[in-house]
């Protein structure tokens, strides 16, 4: 048996779980159906920007605890890329211990609250979860009482502080105060190191704050996550370009011995079709960064967005789902994805894309733009789309779109959300030649390690992964975090 | 946060700071740019550097008057914290020694002109500078420009200084008098889109420093992208300075008006708001 299942076990079998088990037949818990979520209308709430999933009450998070069987071997946890002790902190919320519950989650977790909202659990722990292997039930809700928990503490006003080492003095820098990097600066400052996280923004978070916006995440709940890192000792420099306000040689000569790169996939993808510039077509990087961290949707800040009357949005991840679905609330008329596959091939989550089909958004799938068309002032009025039909799996396993010659028709349009995936942000790569990275412009790096091929620089999330999801950006900055601590211990 | 340790009014709307930035300006080149941002429901604007002084520790920036942003920026005194300062941005120029380059400034362009003369003259070339405005107030730096240049040129479109006429009608005048290896220009699109025009009638290569709106500035947003040899290239980290000839000014100049009628909405309601004493 290995040190985690022996960890696992051990836990397991204390006193309290043990009574807990024996308070409930397991015939009686699979009885039980899964918790709804409890969710703003969506007619009010395509006209607002507060969230759109309200959380669990107290009573609600209980019972559903009560479902989980606290298994012999919890699958669920291989599920999860930051190895969260699942079972552990679900039956602290069955046993109405909530604070505790969410001292669980901060062990391992450094964005409980966050990763509540956002994980994509339909595939990583509850996919795991026994409900979905072998009961063929919905699975335990590990993503809603891990958001009941984190909220239960940020709401207390008694955010606890995990424990942290003596402290080594050794000075170690994140690249970047993304999810990789957040998560990278908890577990080193747990141990003991003195970390700095620069960042190029003028706002802590990365993606958090830039891309998801608020109806999805709050800058609020990121802000009260960063607070404990704050409170743990890690040290933010804002509107710091590692490569440009300072190199890493720079760093190195101020005493960081170690840096984790953790830079994000920054550059949006174009589809390079005639009349892609025009006024009123933006990235969905832009479009997003605009609304959520530069607030343009408020008219007391000084940022302009353009918020049309129709909206389309080309692409079918979780960014275009989110463009489109703040389009709405920014007043649009018509909001339109336009997609090239069928909805069964989108890779936005399923809660996204249902929440965005209650939220009076239209799905073009099956059509791609082939151009756009400006009005006199230069401004985007029109656009010709085509229609798709599936072929053959492509290398992605997913049908390759096809074009129907002859197919083409004109739609009216006044603003386009380009949303075609990003590459890779290119400063650090430039700013350190001997950086080895691929020609999709990711760092290479060591798959156990995530050490690059710069000795004492190590990288993570979507700058290696060249676009993924927060959770596995935080999984990244773990294992760099505990490779790193291994390179400057030996 | 970065404090303000000079500030002098070049004319009426354009205003020289000194920013206390010790990181920045030791890594700044010719040709990077800042993103700069003004209290804390400001908006991100990029302004290329237009001097630096490593023994102070600080960096200078020119700012004209046009807008909610740019007018919070110049009311700024001395003393006074600019709230977000980030930078060098861009790559910076391309310095070495051609032979006779002619540049170019128009408005406060030139401001970001003069490290670049400052470089090329450094790096022995012979440096003819052409500065233009639409009457004599508004020409500035032409003290450090003189500095710097084997010969400067003034243009005014009044004739209140220099000789009136356009910029590139003093430019013509140096082409047809001498040969000219590069080409550099720095000012409002229109103005750069002209000279483009004239030096390649000449065949002369050269090299625009484009001013587009931007959100990060770090290749993230695309806010900036422009068409440069017919495809799409980001200012930001592609730039800022791109081979004119290839560059898509008319597209540049109907995107830098992607938000005018707000923009000019806004700082009407500023200006109502924040009446001048």
């Amino acid at each position: 048996m290995d040190g985690v299942s022996e960890y696992l076990k051990q836990e397991r079998d204390q006193e309290w779980r043990l009574a807990l088990r024996g308070n409930m037949k397991n015939k009686e818990r699979t009885q039980l159906e899964r918790v709804s979520m409890r969710e703003q209308a969506a007619d009010k709430r395509n006209k607002n920007f507060t969230e759109v999933n309200l959380g669990l009450l107290k009573e609600q998070a209980m019972l559903e605890a009560q479902r989980c069987l606290d298994c012999v071997n919890p699958t669920c946890i291989t599920g999860c890329p930051v190895g969260i002790n699942i079972p552990k902190f679900i039956k602290k919320i069955e046993a109405g211990e909530f604070l505790e519950s969410a001292k669980v989650l901060k062990e391992t977790n450094t964005l409980p609250a966050v990763c509540g909202r956002v994980c994509p659990q339909e595939v990583q722990c509850e996919e795991a979860c026994f409900y979905t292997q072998k009961l063929k039930k919905p699975p335990v809700a590990i993503g809603f009482l891990e958001r009941f928990s984190a909220d239960y503490e940020q709401n207390s006003g008694e955010m606890s502080v995990p424990d942290i080492h003596d402290k080594n003095g050794i000075k170690v820098a994140s690249i970047g105060s993304g999810p990789a990097g957040l998560a990278f600066a908890a577990d080193m400052v747990k141990l003991g190191y003195d970390v700095t996280v620069f960042e190029a923004l003028h706002e802590i978070g990365g993606v958090l704050k830039y891309g998801i916006p608020e109806f999805r995440l709050p800058n609020r709940i990121v802000d009260l996550e960063i607070d404990v890192l704050k409170k743990m000792g890690v040290k933010f420099e804002k509107n710091f370009i590692v490569g440009a306000t300072a190199s890493v040689e720079d760093l190195k000569a101020e005493g960081f011995k170690a840096f984790m790169v953790g830079s994000g996939a920054g550059l949006p993808n174009f589809m390079n079709i005639p009349g892609e510039n025009y006024i009123g077509i933006y990235s969905s990087n832009e479009y997003l960064t605009r609304v959520n961290l530069m607030n343009a949707a408020d008219p007391a800040y000084d940022t302009p967005v353009i918020s049309g009357n129709k909206v389309a949005v080309i692409g079918g991840g979780n960014t275009a789902m989110d463009a489109v679905r703040t389009s709405k609330r920014l007043g649009a008329e018509r909001s339109i994805i336009i997609y090239r596959r069928s909805i069964q091939e989108m890779p936005a989550r399923v809660e996204e894309i249902k929440h965005a089909q209650e939220e009076d958004i239209e799905f073009m799938n099956l059509h791609n733009p082939l151009e756009y068309f400006a009005d006199e002032n230069g401004r985007v009025c029109k656009m010709k789309v085509q229609k798709m039909k599936l072929g053959e799996p492509d290398s992605s396993g997913r049908r390759r779109p096809i074009p129907i010659e002859g197919s083409e028709f004109i739609i009216e349009v006044d603003t386009v959300v380009v949303s075609v995936g990003v590459s890779p942000n290119p400063l650090i790569p430039q700013s350190m030649k001997e950086l080895e990275v691929s020609s999709w412009g990711t760092i290479k790096v060591d798959p156990e390690s995530m050490h690059s091929s710069v000795e004492g620089v190590f990288a993570g999330g979507d700058i290696v992964r060249g676009g993924a999801t927060v959770i596995l950006a935080m999984g990244d900055g773990r294992k760099a975090a505990e490779a790193m601590n291994r390179y400057l211990t030996q | 946060m970065n404090k303000i340790i000079e500030k002098e009014y070049f004319s009426e709307a354009v205003v020289k700071l000194v920013l206390e930035a010790p990181a920045i300006a030791r890594n700044r080149r010719a040709g990077h740019f800042v993103i700069v941002r003004t209290g804390d429901k400001g908006e991100r604007i990029p302004l290329t550097i237009a001097g630096a002084n490593l023994e102070r520790g600080t960096i200078t920036l020119v700012i004209q008057k046009v807008g909610v942003t740019s007018t919070k920026l110049c009311d700024l005194e001395v003393g006074d914290l600019v709230t977000d300062v980030v930078g060098p941005l861009g790559k910076p120029t391309h310095i070495e020694k051609v032979g006779t380059v002619l540049a170019s400034g128009g408005g406060v362009g030139v401001a970001p002109l003069l490290p670049i003369v400052e470089a090329l003259k450094e790096a022995g070339n012979r440096v003819i500078t052409v500065l233009a405005a639409r009457k004599r107030e508004l020409i500035i730096l032409e003290e450090q420009m003189r500095e710097h240049s084997d010969e400067v040129i003034i243009m005014t479109d009044d004739g209140s200084y220099g000789k009136k006429g356009l910029v590139t009608q003093g430019m013509e005048e140096v082409i047809l008098r001498e040969k000219v290896d590069l080409a550099v220009t720095v000012g409002p699109a229109v103005m750069m889109k002209f000279c483009s025009l004239l030096t390649g009638k000449y065949g002369i290569s050269t090299v625009a420093s484009l001013n587009t709106l931007m959100v990060d500035g770090t290749g993230m947003c695309g806010a900036c992208r422009v068409t440069v040899g017919g495809k799409t290239k980001f200012v930001c980290v592609d730039g800022p300075e791109f081979d004119a000839h290839q560059v898509d000014f008319d597209e540049m100049m109907l995107r830098l008006n992607s938000y005018k009628l707000s923009e000019t909405e806004a700082y009407e309601n500023f200006l109502n708001s924040n009446p001048k004493p």
